[in-house]
C-alpha cells in the first residue's frame, strides 16, 4: 500500500519537474523575444544614440569614434547581435542620467522593488483569502456585502491615484505613518541584501524593522488594494460555486461534517481560479509600481525606470524591462506550478 | 452532382442570420434585454455609460466655459473653491475645473473608440489565423510573438513605448493599441482552434468551400460574443491606461485636459487645492466604474451556460 503511494507520488514529481524543465525553455524563448522587441523599440526613437550619450557640445570626432565603438554602423540585426551578447555577460550599457553602468543602478535599485512588490503581494495574498472565505462563509450578510462594495472601489480607483489620496490622507492630515521614502532619518541599516527590512532583521535593529515597516505600509497599500478585494470576490465565487456542485452533497450525504467539507474537499478546487488571477494581478502590481514608487519617492528599480523612460535613457530601458520580463517570467512559472499541485487533472498528466 | 452542393451551401446561406446578432427576432432582442437588465448594477452601469457619451459629445454644449480648455489665464478667478458660480472650483490659472472635467471624458473615449477599433480586428484576425491553421508554422510565428507580448506586464511596455515616441495623445493611443491586440489573439486562438475541430467546419472542408469562408463565416461568427463581451469590460482598462500614461506626462499635452494629467497638476497643490485632484480622481472611478458594470451585464447577456 505504502510502495503504491510512493510510486504514485515520484510520477506526480517527474511530471512537475518535466513541467517545469519544458516551461524554463518556453520562459528562454520569451525572454529572447522580449530582448528583440526592446531592441526594435529603443531603436525606432529619432536620434543619434552617440550623439545623445555625448551631448550637443561633443565634437564630431568623438561621436564618430563612439558610434564606430557601439557598432552604430552596423545593420540592425548585427546591433543587435552584438547588444544581446554585451546583455548576456551583463553589460547594458551605461545609463545617460546616472553615468554609471545600467547593471550597477538595477541592482542597487532592485532589492527595494523587491521587497516592496513582495510585501505588497503579500498583503493581497493574505487578506484576500481571509476575506473570501469570510465572504463565502457569511454569504448574503453585511460581510460578503462590503466585500463585495469594496471590490468595486478597487476597481474604480487606480493605483496612482489611491496613492496621491494617501498621501493627501496621511502626508497632510493624519500625520501617524511616514509618507515618503525608505526608512526615517536617523536609522542606518548596512547594506546586505538591500531588502531594508531583511537587513535590519539580520542585524537585530529592531527599531529599524518597524521604521521600515512603516515606510513600506503605504505604497504597499497603494498597490495592493485594487486586487485584494476583487480577488476575494474570486474566491468567494468559486467556494460558493463548488458547494453546490454534485460531489459536495454527496460527501455530504456520507455525513461528513461541514467544517471537514471545507477543508478537504473545497478549499483546493477553489483556489485553482484565484491563484491564476494572483499571478496576472502580480504582473500588473508590478506595473503600477512605475507610478506608486515615483509618488512615494521609493529608491526601486520601477522609479528609476520611470526616470529613464521620460529622459529617453535607452540602455538603462531595455535593462529595467529585461529585468521585469525575468520576474514576471519566474512568477507565472511558480504560478503554474501551484495550479498544477492543486489541480490533479495537471498534477497526473493528461489535460 | 456539384450543383447539389452548390444548392446546399446557397440555401445554407440563405438561412444564415445577420453575423452580428445570431437570431436577430424580437423576441431574441427581448431575451438580451432580459438577461442583462436582471442585475441592477448592469442598468447603473449603462446610465453611467450613456452619460460618459453624453458628455463626450456635448461637452462644448454643457460646460459653461468651454474657452477653459485652451490656454486661458485669468487670475482674478484663480484657486477658487468649489461654488456656485464654479462647482468643481477653479485652477491656479483661473480655468473652470467642471468644464475641463467634462472635457476629459472626450479624450478618454476618443482614446478608446481608436484603441479598440485597431487593435481589436487585428488581435481577431491573427487569433482566427492561428487557431485554424493550429499546429502549422502560421500558430507557431503569431503565438509565439504574442506569448512575447503578454510576458510582460501591460503598463511597462506601453510606458515604454510612449516613452520612446513624441509625448502626444497620438503615441500613447499607439502605445496601448500595440499592447492590447494580443489579448484578443490569445482569446480568439483558444475558440478559433477548438472549433475547427468541429464538424460543421470539417463538413464545410468537405463540400470545397474556401478557407476564408471558413475562417470568416464559419469560424468567425461563433467567437463573437465573447469578443464583445471582452471589448465592453476591456473599455475601463483602457481609460486606465490612458490615464497612467497622461498621468506621468506621455498622453494628452497642456493645455488639452486629461484626467491623469489634472491629477498629476493637481496633487502638488495638496492639500490647499483639494479640489484640483479629488473631482478628477472622482470623473475617472466614475466612468471606470460605469464600463465595468455595463460589461458585466455584456457578459451576462452572452452567457449561455446556466
Amino acid at each position: 500500500m505504502t510502495i503504491l503511494k510512493i510510486t504514485y507520488l515520484w510520477k506526480g514529481v517527474i511530471r512537475l519537474l518535466k513541467y517545469l524543465l519544458k516551461r524554463l525553455i518556453q520562459g528562454i524563448f520569451v525572454i529572447i523575444g522580449i530582448s528583440i522587441l526592446i531592441f526594435i523599440i529603443s531603436r525606432i526613437v529619432p536620434g543619434d544614440p552617440a550623439r545623445m550619450a555625448l551631448g550637443p557640445s561633443a565634437p564630431q570626432k568623438v561621436v564618430d569614434q563612439l558610434r564606430e565603438e557601439m557598432h552604430l554602423n552596423e545593420s540592425i540585426p548585427v546591433q543587435y547581435v552584438y547588444w544581446f551578447k554585451g546583455v548576456l555577460s551583463g553589460d547594458f550599457g551605461k545609463s545617460l542620467n546616472t553615468k554609471r553602468p545600467v547593471l550597477t543602478d538595477v541592482l542597487e535599485f532592485l532589492p527595494a522593488t523587491l521587497e516592496l512588490a513582495f510585501f505588497a503581494g503579500l498583503i493581497f495574498i493574505v487578506f484576500s483569502i481571509i476575506l473570501g472565505l469570510l465572504a463565502a462563509r457569511y454569504r448574503d450578510t453585511w460581510v460578503d456585502g462590503s466585500v463585495r462594495v469594496l471590490s468595486y472601489a478597487g476597481i474604480a480607483l487606480p493605483s496612482f491615484v489611491v496613492a496621491v489620496l494617501l498621501i493627501l490622507v496621511f502626508g497632510f492630515t493624519w500625520k501617524v505613518i511616514p509618507v515618503l521614502g525608505r526608512l526615517s532619518n536617523g536609522y542606518h541599516v548596512p547594506y546586505i541584501t538591500g531588502m531594508v527590512v531583511i537587513d535590519s532583521l539580520i542585524t537585530g535593529n529592531l527599531p529599524a524593522v518597524g521604521d521600515a515597516v512603516k515606510h513600506l505600509l503605504l505604497p504597499a497599500f497603494a498597490l495592493a488594494v485594487g486586487p485584494l478585494f476583487q480577488e476575494a470576490r474570486i474566491l468567494r465565487s468559486s467556494l460558493t460555486d463548488n458547494m453546490n456542485k454534485e460531489y459536495v452533497s454527496v460527501v455530504t450525504g456520507y455525513g461528513i461534517p461541514k467544517s471537514v467539507i471545507m477543508r478537504k474537499h473545497l478549499l483546493k478546487p477553489s483556489f485553482i481560479p484565484v491563484v491564476s488571477v494572483m499571478g496576472l494581478d502580480f504582473a500588473s502590481l508590478l506595473g503600477n509600481a512605475f507610478l506608486v514608487e515615483k509618488i512615494f519617492n521609493w529608491p526601486g528599480i520601477s522609479k528609476y525606470g520611470m526616470n529613464a523612460m521620460l529622459s529617453k535613457d535607452l540602455n538603462a530601458i531595455s535593462a529595467v524591462i529585461i529585468i521585469i520580463g525575468l520576474i514576471f517570467l519566474l512568477v507565472n512559472i511558480i504560478v503554474d506550478l501551484i495550479i498544477a499541485s492543486l489541480d490533479p487533472r495537471i498534477r497526473l498528466g493528461g489535460n | 452532382m456539384t450543383s447539389k452542393i452548390d444548392n446546399n451551401l446557397k440555401t445554407k446561406d440563405m438561412k444564415r442570420k445577420p453575423w452580428f446578432i445570431k437570431p436577430s427576432t424580437k423576441e431574441n432582442l427581448r431575451q438580451y434585454w432580459y438577461k442583462f437588465s436582471r442585475n441592477k448594477l448592469s442598468i447603473i452601469g449603462l446610465i453611467i455609460v450613456t452619460i460618459s457619451i453624453l458628455f463626450a459629445i456635448f461637452a462644448p454644449v454643457i460646460t459653461p466655459y468651454p474657452q477653459h480648455v485652451r490656454e486661458y489665464v485669468d487670475y482674478s478667478s484663480a484657486k477658487l473653491a468649489p461654488n456656485s458660480e464654479y462647482i468643481f472650483g477653479t485652477d491656479v490659472y483661473g480655468r473652470d475645473m467642471f468644464t475641463r472635467v467634462i472635457f476629459s471624458f472626450r479624450g478618454a473615449l476618443y482614446m478608446t473608440v481608436i484603441v479598440l477599433s485597431l487593435s481589436v480586428p487585428v488581435g481577431v484576425i491573427l487569433g482566427l489565423l492561428a487557431g485554424y491553421f493550429n499546429g502549422t508554422w502560421v500558430d507557431t510565428a503569431i503565438m509565439r510573438v504574442t506569448d512575447i507580448f503578454l510576458a510582460l506586464p501591460p503598463l511597462i511596455l506601453a510606458l515604454a513605448i510612449a516613452s520612446v515616441l513624441e509625448p502626444n495623445m497620438t503615441s500613447s493611443m499607439i502605445a496601448v493599441t500595440i499592447m492590447w491586440w494580443p489579448w484578443y489573439t490569445r482569446l480568439v486562438y483558444g475558440m478559433a482552434r477548438s472549433l475547427s475541430g468541429e464538424y460543421f467546419v470539417k463538413n464545410a472542408e468537405l463540400i470545397g468551400a474556401s478557407k476564408a469562408h471558413i475562417i470568416f463565416r464559419e469560424i468567425l461568427p461563433n467567437c463573437l460574443s465573447p469578443v464583445f463581451t471582452k471589448m465592453a469590460l476591456d473599455v475601463g482598462w483602457v481609460i486606465l491606461m490612458g490615464a497612467s500614461l497622461s498621468y506621468v506626462g506621455l498622453g494628452e499635452q497642456p493645455p488639452t485636459p486629461a484626467f491623469g494629467q489634472m491629477i498629476s497638476d493637481g496633487s502638488r497643490y495638496l492639500p490647499d487645492l483639494w479640489w484640483l485632484t479629488i473631482f478628477p480622481a472622482l470623473a475617472i472611478a466614475f466612468i471606470i466604474l460605469g464600463f465595468n458594470f455595463f460589461g458585466d451585464g455584456v457578459r451576462d447577456m452572452f452567457d449561455t451556460g446556466r
